[in-house]
């Protein structure tokens, strides 16, 4: 019993880490249709910066519940920026053209990004631990979690939820939902195609930059953990279909939860496990659970 | 659509690969047997970008045929270079065999990722079941014999380019019968038009599965000597960035012709030498640089950029005649 | 020389879209050689018709008698491989091949060698077949070049000319002579009866124009909301008022 506690636990903390990687990735291919291996890199990046501006300010002597704060304003600094810059100096200029294409553009920026932490920050790992220590622990089955991982579930549920709510009651969303749809609403309707796109990947950035500055106070930031990262962000996509937020969170869920009971009961298989229900779901329903149906019937 | 010029430039470039032993130092002969042995996989991988897709998940091949030769020499005590090669392109054709039943019937993104998550499974499998794979240490592999031989040191590093060498010239040969063959054109175009495909009678996913049993063959073979070059098998073979980088030198190359990803990967080799000389720091960033740029000006890569300037030099003569 | 089964045969063919009846129980028989029109307004089930024997859609009731073999439900391969073919409104030709490219991988599916790998494409008896071929239909002068330097009436052409190449026993025609320019049309329609009638192939066209199919026809199917109302000689079918309100809207 306290063993299903604790991969219950284990696995709601993973599925929103998971959540708020793949919650962007998913917006982005939605709505351009891109799948972008860099999002994995500004969700670094965001960590990074979060991290940065958090040490920083703590050590200007400022209380240690400013790092927060300063956390999140590392993550707007890195969405704000590298959205509208990604978008509009290099994807633009792809849009339309063939995959393979638009995968290794993205590939290379995911590449840049990755070294450019590196060269800013070094090679030692950097650990803001204020916001994590402040909130305090408690112990399941003598096993100590923080108050930081129960907040971080939180905020992400809530971030789903803001994110729900933005596409459901606000112009904006929907206009992204009828894009997602149907591409040729957006000439339909009249919108100025540009500036949306624009505005959608931003959202996508940012959703990658707070992701990774809410994840940072958890562990120790070091370079090579976008890598990791991006493709997880592909997995739980690809099973909770690309496009759909609703997706995002099930499949969040469901690799969260298939990495704690791995972690718990068989480590090995670990990351198999995740990588082999990609493949089962892509098998079965290739367009992910909450997707919509693409491929052309031949 | 072949051109009737007589390939000058490919004929220079071979008899340069030929001779290259007898003329550069052998540090950059290494390097040569690199790039040969890798351009088998960059050509796999863009056999399927003609067709419009994108494989997203050589590195699959490549560490089976890599781990073919590391499992021999670790727990079978096999050596012999002759032995091991078609051993590799064997494993890596019967695993292509297995995961191309589903990947023919998939295309787009979908076939990138699912291509992914096929090679990321053996990756994780690499990395977790260190007591059979040797987890992040890898395997070491000695130089092979040849047919019990071990050839003797001092002419050593140019028989194995030459074996590559001789490999190379082979693989070559098949993939320009393969792309003028009925398949290969179904191949082409497969990437214009499937439904005239399927009314013709013929079956998509045929040429798709058939294609990617050839392109798993050559990852295989490719992975196999690149474990004789380096020495050193790593879990990092089935990584999905390892797969981004042979499909960005395919891009790089020009993946519309043959030529072009031997130049895409010789080329390759030659920067990431130097990169690593003088900013090892940012190999990645200069790669994805090189990437991007390419991209935004030049997608059809180098070899586009020789025929350009091969058709401007012929025009150039035949003025010169008429005038 | 007359086959003793009809080439094509639907009994009580039925496909519904939504609650209405693209295909009504349409009960039509085709023999060996016949030269068949079918008109019909925009929506008439003249496509929905073409579709359900190509194989691109499955019926919902009744049977598709290619040759006396049941063909209902197979998947346009297989039913290409029973010898129907089928050329498209929009031409679907290989656009980054040459026009002998396409004939030639035509004449390769046609001959089971289609995923041959070692033997090239441009092998002798079928280059020399595909340069007739291309000779039949007035496109030898295109052979080697890319499909997108022919006009609209040549790539119209090139499409039926690929569809022939599989030697079919019933070649389908989706509106041969659309997007083609009215001084064209004739000349087309001409290369392309002539061509089809001296192989001997069984052809059904689905047409627009009225003109075409009176000239051209032997036999006319008019097809009104999913089912044939008229089928006989083009001259007394199209003469009928009935049918002329429902195919032009008018008397």
């Amino acid at each position: 019993m306290a063993l299903l506690t604790i991969i219950g636990l284990d696995g709601a903390v993973f599925a929103a880490i998971l959540f708020l990687i793949s919650v962007g990735l998913t917006l982005i291919f939605g709505v351009l249709r891109i799948l972008n291996v860099a999002h994995g890199g500004i969700y670094a990046f965001g960590a990074y910066m979060g991290t940065y501006l958090a040490l920083g300010l703590l050590g200007l002597g400022y209380s240690p519940y400013w790092s927060y704060l300063m956390l999140l304003a590392g993550a707007l600094l890195v969405g704000l920026t590298f959205g509208p810059v990604i978008e509009r100096l290099f994807l633009r200029r792809i849009y339309g053209q063939a995959e393979a294409i638009q995968l290794l553009l993205t590939f290379s920026i995911f590449l840049i990004l990755d070294d450019l932490m590196k060269l800013i920050w070094g090679t030692k790992p950097m650990f803001v631990s204020a916001p994590y220590i402040l909130l305090g622990q408690f112990s399941v089955a003598g096993i100590t979690y923080s108050w930081y991982h129960i907040l971080l579930i939180g905020l992400s549920v809530a971030f789903g939820g803001s994110l729900m709510w933005v596409v459901r009651a606000t112009r904006f969303g929907k206009l992204v939902v009828a894009v997602i749809h149907d591409r040729e609403i957006s000439v339909a309707v009249g919108i100025n195609v540009n500036r949306f796109y624009t505005v959608a990947f931003t959202l996508g950035a940012l959703c990658a930059a707070v992701g990774g500055a809410l994840i940072a106070p958890t562990i120790s930031v070091v370079p090579g953990f976008a890598v990791d990262v991006t493709v997880l962000g592909f997995a739980v996509i690809a099973i909770g279909g690309m496009g759909s937020l609703e997706g995002a969170a099930l499949g969040a869920l469901i690799v969260g939860l298939a990495r704690a009971l791995a972690i718990h009961l068989l480590p090995e298989l670990e990351l198999v496990a995740i990588y082999l229900m990609m493949v089962l779901v892509l098998l079965i329903r290739p367009q992910g659970l909450f997707g919509e149906v693409e491929l052309r019937r031949i | 659509m072949g051109s009737n010029r007589l390939p000058l430039a490919p004929l220079f470039g071979a008899i340069l690969l030929v001779a290259a032993p007898l003329v550069v130092p052998s540090w950059i002969l290494f390097i040569l047997t690199l790039a040969l042995a890798k351009f088998m996989v960059v050509l796999a991988v863009a056999l399927f970008l003609r067709a419009g897709l994108v494989s997203f998940g050589h590195g699959l091949f490549y560490a089976v045929g890599a781990y073919t030769v590391g499992f021999g020499v670790k727990w079978a005590g096999l050596r012999d270079a002759l032995l091991l090669v078609p051993l590799g392109i064997l494993c890596a054709a019967v695993v292509a065999a297995f995961v191309g039943v589903v990947m023919a019937r998939y295309r787009g993104v979908f076939f990138a990722m699912l291509n992914l998550a096929f090679s990321m499974i053996l990756y994780a499998a690499l990395l977790k079941l260190y007591w059979v794979t040797g987890g992040t240490d890898g395997i070491g592999v000695r130089p092979p014999t040849f047919l019990g031989v071990m050839p003797p040191r001092a002419i050593a590093r140019m028989s194995y380019y030459y074996f590559t060498l001789m490999l190379t010239g082979v693989v070559i040969y098949a993939v320009y019968r393969f792309l003028a063959s009925p398949l290969g054109f179904f191949l082409k175009a497969l990437g214009e038009n499937e439904i005239r495909i399927e009314y013709s009678g013929e079956s998509v996913r045929r040429v798709i599965y058939l294609t990617y049993i050839l392109s798993g063959a050559l990852g295989g073979l490719a992975g196999v000597l690149v474990a004789f070059t380096v020495g050193h098998i790593v879990p990092e073979y089935a990584f999905w960035i390892q797969s981004g980088e042979f499909v960005f030198v395919a891009l790089l190359g020009g993946y519309g012709s043959v030529p072009g990803p031997l130049v895409g990967t010789i080329a390759f080799e030659f920067i990431r030498t130097y990169a690593s000389k003088y900013a090892p720091e940012a190999w990645q960033m200069t790669l994805g640089i090189i990437m991007l740029l390419t991209i935004l000006f030049r997608p059809g890569g180098l070899w586009t950029i020789y025929e350009a300037l091969a058709s401007r030099l012929s025009r150039g003569w035949r003025g010169a005649e008429s005038g | 020389m007359a086959d003793i089964e009809p080439i094509l045969q639907t009994i009580d063919l039925t496909r519904s879209f939504d609650m209405v009846k693209a295909a009504d129980a349409i009960n039509v028989t085709m023999g060996h050689g016949e030269l068949v029109g079918i008109v019909g307004a925009n929506g008439s089930g003249k496509t929905t018709f073409l579709n359900l024997i190509t194989g691109y859609i499955k019926p919902e009731r009744g049977r598709i008698l290619i040759m006396g073999r049941d063909s209902a439900g197979l998947p346009p391969r297989l039913i290409a491989k029973r010898g129907i073919a089928r050329s498209f409104q929009i031409p679907q030709l290989y656009t980054g091949l040459s026009v002998q490219e396409n004939v030639l991988l035509s004449l390769a599916a046609a001959s089971g060698k289609g995923l041959g790998f070692w033997r090239p494409l441009y092998q002798g008896p079928w280059v020399e077949e595909s340069l007739e071929i291309l000779d039949r239909f007035g496109l030898k002068g295109y052979a080697e070049r890319p499909v997108g330097e022919l006009p609209e009436g040549g790539r119209k052409l090139l499409d039926i000319a690929l569809s022939f190449a599989l030697k079919p026993r019933l070649l389908l025609m989706d509106e041969p002579t659309s997007g083609v320019s009215i001084e064209d049309k004739f000349q087309v329609m001409d290369t392309l009866v002539r061509v089809l009638q001296e192989s001997d192939i069984t052809t059904i066209f689905v047409e627009h124009d009225m003109e075409v199919v009176q000239r051209y026809g032997r036999r006319v199917l008019v097809f009104d909301n999913g089912r044939v109302i008229a089928d006989g000689d083009p001259a007394s079918v199209l003469a009928d008022p009935e049918v002329r309100k429902a195919v032009l809207g008018r008397v």
